[in-house]
Parts: C-alpha cells; structure tokens; sequence
C-alpha cells in the first residue's frame, strides 16, 4: 500500500522545526509502525539524508519508548496499544498520517520524534516507592494482600510511563501517569505509611515540573496502551487532600527541573 | 473548585424552585420576592458567600487554565478527540459565557439597570420577568446561556466527585448519568419560563 | 590463565556464608568516600545501584535509555523463582539449585547456583516489601505456578507482566536513592570504553547521547550489568537497544568472555513475516500446555490448515517424545521445528513456521477456559498477525531469546580485571549452557540486591583503590580512542546502512550458529563474517554527524562489536565438540538425534581472552566439577 507520512522534523531543542512530507510505496500492511519507519530511515540513509529520529526499544509494548501522535491521536487509531505494536493494515492505502511528537513543555523535544521525559523520572522520586531498604523485610507472605486489592494495585501498576497521556490531555496534564503510582501504592498495606507523604510529594513534583491540572476530561484514559482506571485520579485527589490537610509542615519543596544535558545537569 | 462549585450549584438548584413559581401566579412569585428581601441581613449573608464562591471559582479556574495554557506551548498541528465530552472540554468557554449572562442577568432582574422592552418595577418581579422575555433576543440569551449552564453542570457535577477522591467503577457510571439528567432538568425548567412568556402561556 | 574461581571450602550450603564471614567489610563512615559506577539499569544494574546507594557508596548509574526504567528486563513475562516451597508440593533450595544445574546440562558452576537458589527465597520478600503486586490466593497469600515443565510451583508472578513489575520495584528503589542523592542518574548516556589503571579497572568512558559529548567517569570500582547479547543474531526477542558495547570494550580490556556460544532459543515466537521485520515477539511458552504442535505430512502442501485432514498432519513432538510431547524443552522443541521445516514441511508464506493449534484444547475446555488461560497473549497474537487464534492454528517459530554466556567472573561475581563486576545476563556464571524459565529474573535480582553489595566491599577493604582523576594518561587514552573510533566510522561514508550489515551478520549466525551447528557452517560463518566486518569499515553509511543525537551513529558503534564478537560466538561453537544445552552440534548427537554430551573432554567453561584485531583469541579452561549434582542424560522420549 502507498501512505505519506508527514513527520515532524526538529534538529534539536533550539532549532526551528517544521513538517515535512514523504511518500512510501510499498508498505506491508504486516509491518508495524515503526517498521514502516525503519524501512523510511533506511531509504533516506541511503540517499545520505539523516533518518527520522524516533524513541523505541522492546518493540513488544511494555517499555514505555516509544510514541508519537499519530494523525492527532497518541500512539494511534487502535485503542491499548503502543505504536509498536500498530501495524500498518490499520490504515487505508492512500492514507496521509501526521506524526507529531509528544507537545508538553515538560517533555522538551529532543530531536524529529524524541521528547525528554525525565519529569515523569522526577515524579517518582518525589516519593513513588516504598521507602525499604534491602534486606530489612519480613516473609513475603506475612501480609495477607487480598486478591482483589492485589489485582487492582496490579492494574494501576501496569502503567509504562510512556507519556502518551500527557499528550493527549488537552491540559497536559500527568495526573494519570501520577495517579497510577499512587494508587498502585496507596492501594497496598506495604504502601501505607508512605501515603498522605507521598501524593502530597508527587503532586506537588508534577506541579513544579510544570504539567497542567486535571480538569476531568478522560482523553488520557483513552489513548492510555494500558488502559488504565480513572479511578486512579480519584484516588490522587482524595491521598493529596487528606495529605495535605494532615501535612503538618507549612511548604513541600519540589525536585527542580532539569532540562539540560550538561555534564552537571545529567 | 469543586466545592465552590456544589455551592454554585445548590443556588442554581434554589433559585430554579424560586423562579417556577411564577407558573402560580403573580401574586406566588411576588410574594417569594417579597420574602427574599424580608430575610434583611441573611439575604446579604447569602449573597456573600455566593460572591465569594463565584469569585473563588473564577479564581481557581483563571489559575488552572493559565497553568494548562503554558503546560502545551507548542500546540499540535493536529489533535483528535476520542473519549471526552464537549461538556468537558469547554469548560473554558461555557464558564465565562454563563459568567456574563449572570451579570446580564442581575443588571436586568436584580438591580434594574437594563430593562429592556418596558420599565422595571421594583417589586414586581412577575412584571419584570414577563415583559423582560417578551423581548425576544433577551430570551434567545437566555435560552443559550442556560444551555451552556447545562453543558457546564453536566461535566461539573460528576467531575465534583472525582475531583474531591470519589470514584467507584459500579457508582460512577451512575452519576455520571445523573449528572446529565440533573444538567437536563435544570435546563427544561429554567427556559420554560421564556418560552411560555413568549408563547404567551404566561403573560 | 588460571581462573581462579574462589570458591569457599566446605558444604556447599554453607560456602556462602562462608564466604561473607570472611569477606571485610567497609567501615560505615569510609563508604561515602567511594564511588561506585554501575553500567545498565535492569533488574541487576538497578537492584544493585539502589542497594549500593542504601549502604551509603556514591553510585553513578549509566543507561541508554531515556529512563532506567526502560531496561529490556521490563518485558519478562513468565514470572521468577523462589525455593519458597509455599504449595508444600516437595520444593526446597536444594531442589532448586538440582534441578538448575540439571537444566543447565551440567555447564554451570555448582556453589554459584547453590547461592542463588539460596537468594531466591529472600528475593520473593524484598520485592513484596517494595510493593511488587505478585498474584494472589483469595485468602491474600502469594499465588504460585508450575512453568517450564518444573514439576513444583515455585514460580511467582504478577500476571504476564512479571519482569516489569520486578523492575519497577528496583527502579523504585533506585529512584528513593537518586532523591536522597545517593545514586547520580545518567540516562541517554552510553558506556564506550573502561578504564583500567594499574591492571585495575578503574573508570569509564561515556558518550552523552543527546550531545554527543565524551566524558570520563572515575570510580573505585565498576560493575557491569548491561545484559546479554542476543541481538548479534539481528532477530531476536531482545530489544533494539540492547547490546554487548559495554562488555565487549571490557573484554578487549582483559575481561574473559566465557561460553559465548551458549545461546537460548525460545521455540514459541511468532514467526518472521517479512525482510523489514525489526524483532521478535515472544509468545509464552505456557501455550505449550494446551496446544498441539504439527506440521503438513507433505512437502510444500500449501492448503489451508482447516483443508489438511487430520490423517495428513505430523504432530512431531508427540510422534518422537511419547512421554513428554508438546512439553519438550525449549531447546528440543526449537531444533525440532527447525528440522521439519528444513524438510520443506514449514507453513506460512515464508516457510519457517509451525502450528501450534489450540482446537483440540477449545473443544476439550471450551472457548471460556482458553480465554481465560491465555487471553492476553492471544489478543496480541491476533493485533500482530491479523489471525484469529480461537479459530486458525497460531503459527510459531523459534527465536533467539537469551544468552547464557558472558563475561567470565569468579565467586564474587568480579571479571579477570580486578574491580570489574558483572551482574545479571551479562556475566556467565549460573545457567549453564540452558536457562530455565523464570530463572533470570531471579539472577539478575540475587546479583543486584544480595551479593554484589558483600563482595564489592571487600574488594574495596582489600585492595584499597588509590585516588586518582581524570587526567590520569590512560583515561585521557581511553577518551581519545573512543573519540577517534567516532570519527572513523563517521569519515567512511560509504554505501551500505548499518542495519543492513546487522541483517547480514544476523542470517550468517542464524543459519550457521543458531539452532544447529556443525564443523563446517561455523568455518563458513566465520570467514563470511570476517569479510563482513572489512566490509563494514570501508562501506557503511553514517548519515548525521557526532555531535547530536545520532540513531544511526549509536548502531553502528554496536553492530561493529557485534562483528567481532559474532566471530568469537562461533570460534568457541567449533572449539566445542559436543552438544549440551542450546550449543547443539550436528556431529555430535545420539543415534536417534538428541543432543550428546562429552563429560569427560567438555566439562569446562571456555573462558577466551582477547589477543588483538587480527589474532586468534585464546582459549583458558574453568574445570567444572560436579560433587551434589551428578551428570546423567537428559531423556525426554
């Protein structure tokens, strides 16, 4: 089949990007997304232009590297899944698709299709883990975890950090991406005496870094590869708000920012 | 935000059952009017705390939207909505568009300044709304500013819930359905007074 | 060289302990003053960082990816481990530890796998403490199943998703210590070189991705844990990224390379659908319990499978193995379907495929019950293939999945450089020349959090690394080599993508050096490789330039160790003569075509050492001795 596929090219942070347009005319409807990339990049390798620039590593769904909007929707038309795994028969022939990086001023652009996510790194370290040193744990079944509170803080967890609704938040906000760990956490007995610290951390990190507020409008849980709950939301602001109000210092102090690649920035 | 905006909305529940009084007669509506400023200092309580919360809402939502604003400084060349409602993605518009028919609204109802079609009699609130709609734009305002009222309340009610930590896979469903008929009710019962003004049932 | 192994005296079940009474420790105040840099951020580089950091080391961690969290131990799937015996089905440590020594064809070293069935039982409680969402009995107590053909349940798991929620707990971990300032984080940054002063390994050399900037990393002490090398083979189930840079550098810098031709092949992938096919997509083998392989009787019948009647279809594994059919191991049951589909008798476009056919299962259970067995895998199935599996056989085929071997290291998991640590896939040292499912994960976590933490102390208490910096002349050496390697493959300009030189390399070593071997094909690939590699350094195209983001400069830099390394892959598969675990040797079988071992002539591990660009490589022998679990025959019929 024949597609154009107009991809965001952008050399770097500081360089001016725009779009620009190619044409492919043999594409395997087999291939997946990113296949029909490569195949693109080794087309202009050979004619000694730069390939497109774009995130990936597993190729099977579950890293989190890769995605980009494609024609508007992040990581594309078919619901829970990672461009990855998208294959190309999910498209007409003839299709023009737009492929845009992921647009978040907390995800500054790398190069073409890459965004730096290291904010969603931050937000994590702003408390998303069970503060347990090696060692120091009793038998792994001497807390009873029901199934059901096991398989919902399962469904939280199974996030992959791909940023995929921050892109498509019309916020841009990481309240899902957030929520997720805080739920996963908070749902747990291991999680609970972390928990008003930690989403009161966490939110106060996804604020510094800069990320919209979540309003409620559930495009985040529909481009979501994992779908997951927006349950999850609800939970954030409940631990934000008992946290906050139990907080018994005046001010949080947030991880500042970084978005260099300096040898000190890194 | 969503605490101002139950209080809000509690209001827009009161004012509603107030104004459907006027399908008794003039006599019902004027009197309710009459008690209303009988109430004296609690009256200005009320309206206070209305003040505040409209102010606050306002305020918390201006800060939200400049914070989302500067979330996406490069905006995208393309951009698809797939799950969401236009409820909920206008919230921005339909805030300040009901903000300013309420000023309207209060000019022409409250304090008079605006009357347009005939003279505004203190007092006589079954007057003043009856000649008031049987201006026809004022109507058409009206019937458009409550329907975004509807469209805001709609998202606003359920979203109240999430916001304040409550969500449940078997309950959320429900209200969000409620939500919509609630939006929906309030909707039919506020443009029915216009409409029958204007078709003459009420005159 | 003598590889000294260090192994404790005495009972095996007590050379751990052994061995941690006699090792120094570091005093609590002295540990700041060190710094540690671990390479790789997987379950291994991650859990060990994050220990480290806990212990108070100054720890810098590198990774390619853009977050720690992408490491390619995300997409385990199966589950890990533990000698927990938690069903009371018969299971302890010492079984464990029998029968990973036994999966291993009797390859693996004998106390190193005793620790880690000893580990594996503390594993199961850290990773619960951090708050991995394990799968649960209805009473709340951990869920257990049997996997790879293991006759206990012993394996943990949180749904089929195991390796990323493991992973998540030890970035988790390592995130708590980059907050607290004990772990620096340098993600996007790519290992090019160690540094090794004075015979020790001492530092190393990194290239910023996003920059392109080169820098030198001093530390006391480097641990490697930057996982395996299965993507010299191009196809494979690893991720695009992974690569062998980091310990192939190591190895040109001292560090043995031991049992390189120990390779896995997973026999339940989806098949290949075409020459832009970028990886491979596991299917877990638990496919195998419910479904029934088979194969055309004819050559080339090109029906549809739903118009071959069943007189006319080869079930192989249950017509050769009676006893364990469709639950052969992973090595029997790849060479197997290598072998009927070299007959002509492989289905699908391309050839190269078998069915793996879940009608008699659905008719037997019932749609519901296969759903719910296997629903997940079977929607991916389907988004990949575009075939319904409830209704068409699922066609599979074997793929590269895991390599067993690695950089040589002794009992304290450190290389022939002193202060060069490996962990996890990386090194070589408790799977033998097989792995056992659900056995990584539990490796690379029993390095990371367990051990690594005992034995990099005493070698910091006993070998006491002087201070030095930056501009000592051999990291400044360091430097200015990977530098000029830069240039060198930018300036060549030639003709040929990168990738399609890693394709090349791909098919010689599949064809060659994958499931089957034999004397000739290793010569042959070994020649073809060699020309390959000339090739590459006078003929590749490297668009772009050295001081950005280069995707395609990063690649080239990695695909040209693997021409090197693929060679020593199969240098050490002819060297070799015998068949064991996944090396299998065509000369080298039993009359009805299993693989023979040759105890008395190959119970060694091949430890080879690097002896420059043009020369041969030379071989070093570990002997292997086999005191608690004794070799016999595998035999599956």
């Amino acid at each position: 089949m024949k597609l154009t596929l107009t991809i965001w090219r952008q050399r770097d942070r500081a360089a001016k990007g725009r779009f620009v347009s190619y044409r492919l005319d043999d594409v395997n409807p087999e291939m997946s997304m990113l296949e029909c990339l490569d195949v693109l990049n080794e087309n202009l390798s050979e004619r000694g232009e730069e390939p497109v620039a774009f995130e990936h590593d597993c190729r099977e769904g579950i890293c989190g590297s890769c995605g980009f909007m494609i024609s508007g929707i992040a990581h594309g038309p078919l619901p829970a899944t990672t461009v990855c795994q998208l294959t190309m028969r999910h498209f007409k022939d003839g299709d023009e698709l737009v492929l845009e990086p992921w647009r978040s001023k907390s995800f500054p652009l790398v190069k073409d299709l890459i965004v730096d996510r290291r904010s969603l790194d931050r937000i994590v370290q702003a408390g998303g883990y069970v503060s347990v040193s090696t060692g120091n744990t009793p038998d792994g079944n001497a807390l009873p975890i029901g199934k059901d509170i096991a398989d919902r803080a399962m469904d939280a967890a199974a996030c992959i950090g791909c940023g995929a609704c921050v892109a498509a938040c019309p916020n841009g906000s990481a309240a899902l991406f957030t929520g997720a760990k805080i739920a996963h956490l908070g749902l747990l007995p291991q999680g609970q005496p972390e928990r008003d610290e930690r989403a009161v951390r966490m939110v106060a990190q996804m604020n510094a870094e800069g990320f919209g507020g979540c309003t409620n409008i559930g495009e985040c849980v529909a481009v979501c590869p994992k779908q997951i709950s927006p349950e999850v939301l609800a939970r954030m602001n409940l631990d934000y708000l008992v946290g906050s109000w139990k907080h018994r210092h005046g001010t949080v102090t947030a991880i500042s920012p970084i978005i260099g690649w300096g040898p000190d920035e890194t | 935000m969503a605490v101002t905006g139950a209080i809000l909305f509690l209001f827009v529940v009161g004012h509603l059952l107030g104004n459907l009084q006027i399908f008794d007669g003039a006599s019902r509506l004027n009197a309710y009017g009459r008690l209303l400023h009988n109430l004296g200092e609690l009256l200005w309580i009320v309206r206070a705390v209305l003040v505040v919360c409209v102010l606050l809402h306002i305020a918390t939502a201006a800060q939200l939207a400049v914070r989302n604003w500067q979330a996406r400084s490069v905006g995208y060349r393309r951009k698809r909505s797939i799950n969401s409602t236009y409820a909920a993605r206008t919230m921005y518009w339909s805030g300040p568009i009901v903000m300013a028919f309420v000023i309207f609204h209060l000019l022409e109802f409250t304090a008079g300044y605006i009357h347009p079609g005939s003279r505004f009699t203190e007092g006589d609130v079954y007057h003043n709304v009856v000649a008031g709609f049987r201006v026809w734009w004022v109507s058409a305002w009206y019937i458009v500013s409550i329907t975004l009222l509807g469209f805001h309340l709609r998202h606003g009610i359920w979203s109240a819930f999430q916001s304040l930590g409550i969500n449940h896979p078997r309950h959320t469903p429900v209200l969000k359905l409620g939500a919509l008929w609630i939006a929906g009710l309030i909707v039919v019962g506020y443009i029915s007074i216009p409409i029958s003004v204007l078709l003459g049932w009420v005159r | 060289m003598r590889l000294d192994a260090k192994i404790p005296a005495g009972p095996i079940d007590q050379a751990w302990d052994t061995a941690r009474f006699e090792m120094k420790l570091v005093n609590p105040a002295n540990k700041r003053r060190h710094t540690l840099i671990v390479v790789g951020s997987g379950l291994a580089g991650a859990s060990a960082a994050a220990t480290l950091g806990e212990l108070g080391y100054n720890v810098f961690c590198f990774c390619f990816q853009d977050s720690p969290r992408r490491a390619h131990s995300i997409a385990a799937q199966g589950g890990i481990n533990a000698a927990k015996n938690y069903q009371n089905d018969g299971d302890s440590i010492y079984r464990l530890f029998y029968d990973t020594v036994k999966g291993g064809d009797f390859r693996s070293r004998e106390a190193n796998v005793y620790r880690l069935a000893q580990n594996s039982v503390r594993i199961i409680d850290q990773c619960v403490a951090q708050g991995v969402p394990f799968a649960r009995e209805y009473g709340g107590s951990l869920e257990n199943r049997s996997f790879g053909g293991a006759q206990v349940s012993r394996t943990f798991y949180a749904r089929g998703q195991t390796g990323q929620q493991l992973l998540l707990g030890a970035y988790q971990a390592l995130e708590r210590q980059v907050d607290a300032g004990q772990v620096k984080m340098f993600p996007r940054t790519e290992m090019l070189d160690l540094i090794v002063i004075d015979g020790r390994a001492r530092g190393i050399v990194a290239r910023n991705l996003v920059t392109g900037r080169l820098t030198i990393h001093i530390a006391d002490a480097v641990i490697l844990a930057s996982g395996g090398y299965g993507n010299v083979y191009y196809l494979s189930t690893n991720a695009k990224g992974s690569n062998a840079t980091a310990i192939w550098r190591a190895h040109k810098r001292g560090a043995l390379f031991a049992n390189p031709c120990f390779t896995q092949i997973h026999p339940t992938c989806i098949p290949v659908s075409g020459d832009y096919q970028s990886k491979l997509t596991l299917m877990s083998e638990s496919l195998r319990n419910d479904g029934r392989i088979w194969v055309p009787k004819r050559k080339g019948d090109g029906r549809s499978p739903d118009q071959i009647p069943e007189e006319e279809r080869d079930y192989y594994l249950e017509r050769r193995y009676p006893s364990f059919g469709n639950l052969v191991p992973r090595d029997v049951a790849s060479r197997n379907a290598k072998a009927v589909c070299d007959e002509g008798r492989g289905v699908g476009t391309t050839g190269l495929g078998v069915y793996l056919d879940l009608a008699e299962a659905i008719t037997r259970l019932g749609v519901g019950t296969i759903r719910e067995r296997y629903g997940n895998l079977l929607d991916m199935y389907q988004r990949i293939t575009d075939e319904d599996p409830y209704k068409v056989p699922m066609r599979i085929y074997p793929a590269i999945h895991y390599t067993m071997g690695g950089l040589w290291v002794d009992y304290h998991l450190q290389s022939t450089i002193p202060g060069l640590f490996v962990l996890g896939e990386a090194n070589f040292s408790d799977h033998g020349a097989n792995r056992l499912g659900a056995s990584a994960l539990m490796q690379g976590l029993s390095d990371g959090y367990f051990i690594i933490p005992y034995t990099v102390g005493n070698y910091l208490t006993t070998e006491k690394p002087m201070k030095l910096d930056e501009s000592h002349p051999e990291a400044q050496a360091a430097l200015k080599g990977a530098g000029q390697r830069l240039k060198r493959l930018l300036e060549i300009k030639g003709k040929r993508t990168v990738d399609s030189f890693h394709r090349e390399l791909g098919k010689i070593m599949w064809n060659d050096c994958g499931m089957s071997r034999n004397a000739t094909g290793l010569n042959n690939a070994i020649g073809q490789i060699c020309a390959l590699r000339e090739e590459f350094w006078q003929n590749v195209t490297i668009p772009g330039s050295g001081d950005d983001l280069n995707q395609s400069l990063e690649r080239a830099g990695r695909v040209a160790d693997f021409l090197e390394l693929g060679e020593l892959i199969c240098i050490d598969a002819l060297e070799r003569n015998e068949s064991c675990g996944g090396h299998f040797r065509e000369e080298y079988q039993t009359t009805d075509g299993e693989a023979q071992r040759n105890d008395e002539n190959y119970s060694y591990v091949a430890a080879w050492s690097y002896t420059g660009a043009d020369s041969r490589p030379e071989l070093n022998r570990e002997p292997l001795a086999f005191a608690y679990a004794h070799p016999s025959q595998r035999s599956y019929k």
